[in-house]
C-alpha cells in the first residue's frame, strides 16, 4: 500500500512523514515520534487514555488515521508543561492523589484542561458529566474529580 | 485494518469524482464509527474517500421555517449553535446526549445517518422532527431514508450535503442510554407542527421508526397522559444483553412520556 505524506504540528514542533495509511494516529505518535505518554487503554475507543488535543479540542487519537491530521495541530501530554515545571493540572493531579495506576492519567489531564478551559469553575456533577469518555479503573475517580476542579481553579489563576 | 488507498478530496466534486472512479469507494466523515469498525475488520473498502477537508460541507444555516445542517457539521457544533439552540433546542439536547465530549468533537450528522446503526441517536431527530436529506443528486425525506439495519435510501456513490429541519411549534428529547457506548438503548424524539404530531423511536429495532397510536393520541391531546394505556408491542424488538425485547418496550412508553414532557417544558 502506497505510504501518503502528512505534515502537522505535534507540541509545536512541525512533523513530516510518509505513512501507510491505516496507521492510527496514536500508533503515529507512539511508535514513530516515541511519544509514549498517550496511552491505549482499549480497542473499542471508550475509555479516553488516548485522548490528545486536536486544533484545540480533546479527540480519541485512536480513532483518527494519521494521515487525516494534514496542516493540524495537536497537543500530547508531553506538550503541556511549562518551562517552570508541570502544567497546573498535573500538580493538581499530583497534589490530589488523583491517579493510582497512571494508565488513565494522561487522558484524564488532557480531558481536565479541556473541562478547565470551557467551564468557569466546574462543579462534581459538571466533571463526572465531562468526564463520560475518560475510563479509569483504579480510583473510583474521586480524586480525579477533585484533582480538575482544583486544577481548573489553579489554571485560572 | 485491511489496507486501502486514501484520498483527502478538497472539493464535494472532487470527492464524487473518486467515489465514481473506485470499484469500492466510502466516504469517511467524523470516523467516530467507521474507523473502529475497519479497525476490527468488520468492514474495508479499496478508497477511503476523507470528506474532513471539504468545508462547504460544514455549517449551520437558518433558513425560512427552517435549520439547515451540513453532513460534516460535528456534533458539539450543533450543541454550541445558537440558531439550534433557538429554534430547536430538542435537537441540540439530541446533539449533546451522543457519545461523550471526544466523540462529539468529531462525529457528524452526515456520518451517523449514513453509518445508520440501530441506536444511533440522530436517525431518531430526523426522522421525529420531519428532516429532509439533501444529497449530491436529489432531496430524500426522512421516512423514506432509513431502510434498515445500518442500510439507507442512498445509491453507490450518493453524498449526503445536508439536513435541512423544519422548526417544529415543539419538540422534546428523552434517551436511555447504554452507560458504557452511551448509545441508546431506547430514544425518542416528539415534536408538534401546527396539529400534526411525529414520534420516532431509536434503539428498538433493526432501524429507527414512528409510533402512530402514540401520534394520534397526541395529536389530540399533546400531553405525556394522553399516552396512558398505549403499550408498544414487544414483538420484533431488539434484544441484547443490556435490555430484552420487553423491557424494551416498556421504555418506549416511558421515553415517549419523557419527550412529551420535556418537549412542554420548552
Ligand atoms: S485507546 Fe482510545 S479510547 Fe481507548
Ligand atoms: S489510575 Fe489506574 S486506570 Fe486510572
Amino acid at each position: 500500500m502506497a505510504g501518503v505524506s502528512v505534515t502537522f504540528t505535534v507540541n509545536g514542533r512541525e512533523v513530516t512523514a510518509t505513512v501507510d495509511p491505516r496507521t492510527l494516529l496514536v500508533h503515529f505518535l507512539r511508535e514513530h515520534l516515541k511519544l509514549t505518554g498517550t496511552h491505549i487503554g482499549c480497542d473499542t475507543s471508550q475509555c479516553g487514555a488516548c485522548t490528545v488535543h486536536l486544533d484545540g479540542r480533546p479527540a480519541k487519537s485512536c480513532a483518527l488515521l494519521a494521515v487525516q491530521l494534514e496542516g493540524a495541530e495537536v497537543t500530547t501530554i508531553e506538550g503541556v508543561a511549562g518551562p517552570d515545571g508541570m502544567h497546573p493540572m498535573q500538580a493538581a493531579f499530583k497534589e490530589h492523589h488523583g491517579l493510582q495506576c497512571g494508565f488513565c492519567t494522561p487522558g484524564m489531564v488532557m480531558m481536565g484542561i479541556d473541562i478547565a478551559n470551557r467551564h468557569e469553575a466546574p462543579d462534581e456533577a459538571t466533571i463526572r458529566r465531562e468526564l463520560e469518555g475518560n475510563l479509569c479503573r483504579c480510583t473510583g475517580y474521586h480524586n480525579i474529580v477533585a484533582s480538575i476542579a482544583a486544577g481548573a481553579s489553579s489554571m485560572r489563576g | 485494518m485491511y489496507p486501502f488507498t486514501y484520498h483527502r478530496p478538497a472539493s464535494l466534486d472532487d470527492a464524487k469524482a473518486r467515489l465514481s472512479a473506485s470499484e469500492d469507494g466510502r466516504p469517511l466523515a467524523g470516523g467516530m464509527s467507521l474507523l473502529p469498525t475497519m479497525r476490527f475488520r468488520l468492514t474495508s473498502c479499496a478508497d477511503l474517500v476523507d470528506l474532513n477537508g471539504i468545508e462547504a460541507l460544514a455549517g449551520i444555516e437558518r433558513g425560512d421555517g427552517h435549520v439547515r445542517i451540513g453532513a460534516m457539521t460535528r456534533h458539539a457544533a450543533v450543541v454550541e449553535s445558537p440558531e439550534v439552540g433557538e429554534a430547536i433546542p430538542a435537537l441540540a439536547a439530541l446533539a449533546g446526549s451522543i457519545g461523550d465530549v471526544q466523540v462529539r468533537n468529531r462525529g457528524t450528522i452526515g456520518g451517523s445517518i449514513c453509518f445508520a446503526d440501530p441506536a444511533a441517536d440522530y436517525p431518531a431527530g430526523l426522522l421525529g422532527l420531519g428532516a429532509t436529506v439533501n444529497t449530491d443528486r436529489r432531496a430524500i425525506a426522512a421516512d423514506d431514508f432509513f431502510t434498515g439495519l445500518y442500510e439507507t435510501a442512498l445509491e453507490d456513490g450518493e453524498i449526503v450535503v445536508s439536513v435541512d429541519f423544519p422548526v417544529p411549534a415543539r419538540a422534546g428529547w428523552a434517551k436511555f442510554g447504554n452507560q458504557a457506548s452511551r448509545f441508546a438503548v431506547v430514544a425518542v424524539m416528539v415534536s408538534l407542527s401546527g396539529g400534526s404530531v411525529r414520534l420516532a423511536v431509536t434503539g428498538a429495532r433493526s432501524h429507527v421508526f414512528r409510533v402512530p397510536e402514540m401520534e394520534q393520541a397526541l395529536a389530540g391531546d399533546f400531553s405525556a397522559e394522553a399516552m396512558d394505556g398505549i403499550a408498544v408491542s414487544s414483538e420484533g424488538l431488539n434484544e441484547d444483553l443490556h435490555a430484552d425485547k420487553d423491557y424494551r418496550a416498556h421504555l418506549i412508553g416511558v421515553m415517549a412520556k419523557r419527550a412529551v414532557r420535556d418537549a412542554l417544558a420548552q
